[in-house]
């Protein structure tokens, strides 16, 4: 296949080289990554089957600008509607979608916005994900920070006024295990109000533990709904077993979690299917889950360490507005996060018309937050990025650019009961 | 209509517009409730419990009484625990309740609201129970105290007025407490066809927080209940219906 993510790097031993080489070209080589690992557990759902059911089916060439406009004339949209919305036929629609997607987003959200930042406490990694700049084949500096270290970084967020966290490892159990992670959450608890989580799936007793320890949100990205796509992309690790990274959320609902994040990376395959099968999750969890609370993000490609070649391919911000206008459109309750991936303009544009919340102060490096807040060099070693961001700006920032806009900036909405 | 009060809970009001506040820019509150002449502002508790600087209570008017929400609670022992936080974070005694256990609606749980209401009573709480209009579930209210109930007229951000109408006109003239219309009213005209049912107050957020000018929509609410009010306690007069009524009396004939 065409690729412009293999890269390989000089530090690499010649045996690495050959097993990195094989895992590429020879698909023998590589498990059946539909296949559970041992110690994954399986739960009975019919939610896969109904959202893979829809896209395997979705034909985004058949809708015409009269199914868009009349999903646009409908008080509620119908996932046929939302399959309009979101094809090709609709994108002269666009201003529609925004005008209708705005009136949807003040009737559930007012104008409020609210905000958060990530912070990455490892970012050792036993998956090659050729996109993703943790990747256990490139030659990045891996870091993990220890719970001193973690607690520094907290009460230098803490102190720029943020109030909410996620929190982010690469996907090692080895070098971060359950155990780890909880321990993290338990500080953060001292110093934020909310605390999400963004790691590796886990089972659903470990959910309920990290819920425990503090956490009460839990973000998954599938990041491709094609499953042979997903094949191709994910050639090593755990994150390879396609279906127990699909019931990911269930297991952290049945955990005892108070919400879920979801989304696909937008450009690694068919971006409306990938759209669309998003949303359905949602959808369909929604239906048998209707306490929790759901968000979608959107986030595009971005270029890695050593790889700048990877770009969001043919999702271009027309494309991503579209994307996200129908989101809010067939699911006005669910909150949409757009990430510093996207550029201070996009960012102020969209929160205007769909997205509810958006992180500022980003770092996806490991500990290198003081040295990012206050400017002043480190004497500490700081692990490298995930990928690159384009919003840089501070909370600060992002506070008074929300709030020039006439939105109103919110940093907790939330409590852990 | 200068002796007409709204008591809840023992406390008089003479404004019967609550104002929500959640949706909105924190400086447009102070326009908003002089615009509506509010004397009642409900707040979420998940929203105030914050170390933010520009904290909402800081953006409460003097002399306007805080009615602190539950919103985000999914069970009855949720919403006791962010009562009993609203009253430590400085809120007083009145406490909404609303109960969810539904993301997409957020239609409240009447059964959960029934269980929190009594024990919030108990406690000394004055408990306006947010609620889907059902009149046993509102007996229920009543026998575990709450101060008043709070029927919704229609989904929350919906704007879409009295859905509920006719429950809610029950409520009204079957329930001795304060029926206070919550969620839904999207425009001051429904408002006003509230009032004139016999509702004792209008709650709304979303219909201004929405509206080109929000002071300006505050002030229109304003008036239209207060004209609904006034019809109110006229008496309206009768509908003709059918076209005229008959003019020789259908009970002429009785003697004595």
């Amino acid at each position: 296949m065409e690729n412009q993510f293999f890269v390989d790097s000089e530090y690499l031993s010649p045996e690495a080289l050959v097993k990195k080489h094989r895992l590429e070209n020879d698909p023998s080589s590589r498990k059946n990554h539909m296949e559970y690992l041992p110690g994954m557990e399986r739960i009975e759902s019919d939610v896969c089957a109904n959202v893979m059911g829809h896209m395997n089916a979705y034909d985004s060439s058949r809708y015409t600008a009269r199914d868009v406009k009349a999903a646009l004339e409908h008080e509620v949209c119908t996932i046929e509607d939302f399959k309009a919305l979101l094809s090709p036929a609709a994108e002269p629609f666009l201003e529609q979608m925004a005008q209708r997607a705005r009136l949807e987003t003040s009737r559930h959200f007012g104008n409020t916005v609210y905000l958060f930042t990530p912070l990455y406490i490892a970012n050792y990694c036993e998956n090659y994900c050729v996109y993703c700049g943790f990747n256990c084949y490139n030659h990045i500096h891996r870091m993990k920070l220890n719970m001193e270290q973690i607690e520094h970084e907290m009460k230098v967020i803490s102190d720029s006024g943020m109030e909410e966290i996620l929190i982010l490892t690469g996907e090692s159990r080895g070098q971060s295990d359950v155990n780890y992670i909880g321990e993290a959450c338990k500080l953060a608890r001292k110093y934020f109000r909310m605390v999400g989580l963004e790691i590796y799936p886990v089972n659903t007793d470990e959910y309920r533990y990290l819920h425990e320890c503090g956490a009460d949100y839990v973000t998954v990205f599938q990041e491709t709904y094609d499953t042979d796509k997903y094949e191709q992309l994910h050639l090593l690790g755990h994150k390879r077993v396609w279906p127990y990274r699909f019931d990911a959320q269930e297991r952290a609902l049945r955990g005892g979690m108070r919400g879920v994040a979801f989304s696909a990376l937008l450009g690694l395959s068919d971006f409306r299917k990938d759209a669309l099968a998003s949303a359905l999750h949602v959808y369909f969890l929604q239906r048998k889950y209707p306490h929790a609370e759901m968000s979608l993000s959107c986030p595009r490609l971005r270029p890695i360490i050593n790889n700048d070649k990877i770009n969001p391919l043919d999702v271009h911000e027309k494309q991503l507005c579209q994307i996200l206008c129908a989101y809010r459109i067939f699911l006005p309750f669910v909150g949409i996060t757009v990430s510093s991936r996207e550029s201070a303009e996009f960012r102020n544009g969209i929160v205007k018309i769909a997205a509810t919340k958006v992180s500022a102060g980003v770092s996806t490096g490991i500990g290198d937050h003081e040295s990012k807040y206050s400017g002043k060099a480190s004497d500490e070693a700081a692990g490298d990025e995930q990928f690159e961001i384009d919003d840089n700006r501070s909370l600060d920032k992002m506070y008074q650019d929300i709030a020039g806009e006439g939105l109103q900036p919110v940093l907790n909405d939330y409590l852990y009961v | 209509m200068n002796n007409d009060k709204l008591i809840i809970g023992g406390h008089e009001f003479h404004s019967r517009f609550i104002l929500g506040s959640g949706k909105y820019s924190l400086n447009l509150i102070e326009a908003a409730v002089k615009d509506a002449g509010a004397e009642i502002i409900t707040l979420a508790v998940r929203r105030a419990n914050t170390k933010e600087q520009e904290s909402i209570l800081d953006f409460i008017p003097k002399g306007v009484t805080l009615l602190p929400n539950t919103s985000g609670a999914r069970t009855a022992a949720e919403a006791v625990r962010i009562a009993r936080l609203a009253r430590e974070l400085g809120c007083g005694n009145f406490v909404k309740i609303e109960i969810m256990r539904d993301s997409k609606y957020l239609l409240p749980d009447n059964q959960e609201t029934i269980k929190a209401t009594e024990t919030l009573a108990n406690e000394g709480f004055v408990v306006m129970p947010y609620m889907y209009p059902d009149l046993n579930a509102a007996r229920d209210l009543v026998s575990a105290g709450a101060a008043a109930v709070m029927p919704l007229a229609a989904p929350i951000g919906s704007n879409k007025g009295l859905a509920t109408r006719d429950f809610i006109q029950i409520l009204i003239d079957e329930i001795d407490l304060p029926i206070i219309v919550d969620a839904g009213i999207g425009r001051p005209s429904q408002a006003c066809e509230a009032m004139e049912m016999g509702a004792a107050a209008i709650m709304a957020n979303t219909a201004l927080a929405t509206a080109g000018n929000l002071p300006m929509m505050a002030s229109a609410f304003r008036q239209a209940i207060e004209a609904g009010r006034k019809a109110y306690l006229s008496g309206l007069g009768r509908v003709l219906t059918r076209g005229a009524s008959a003019s020789d009396p259908l009970t002429g004939f009785l003697r004595d």
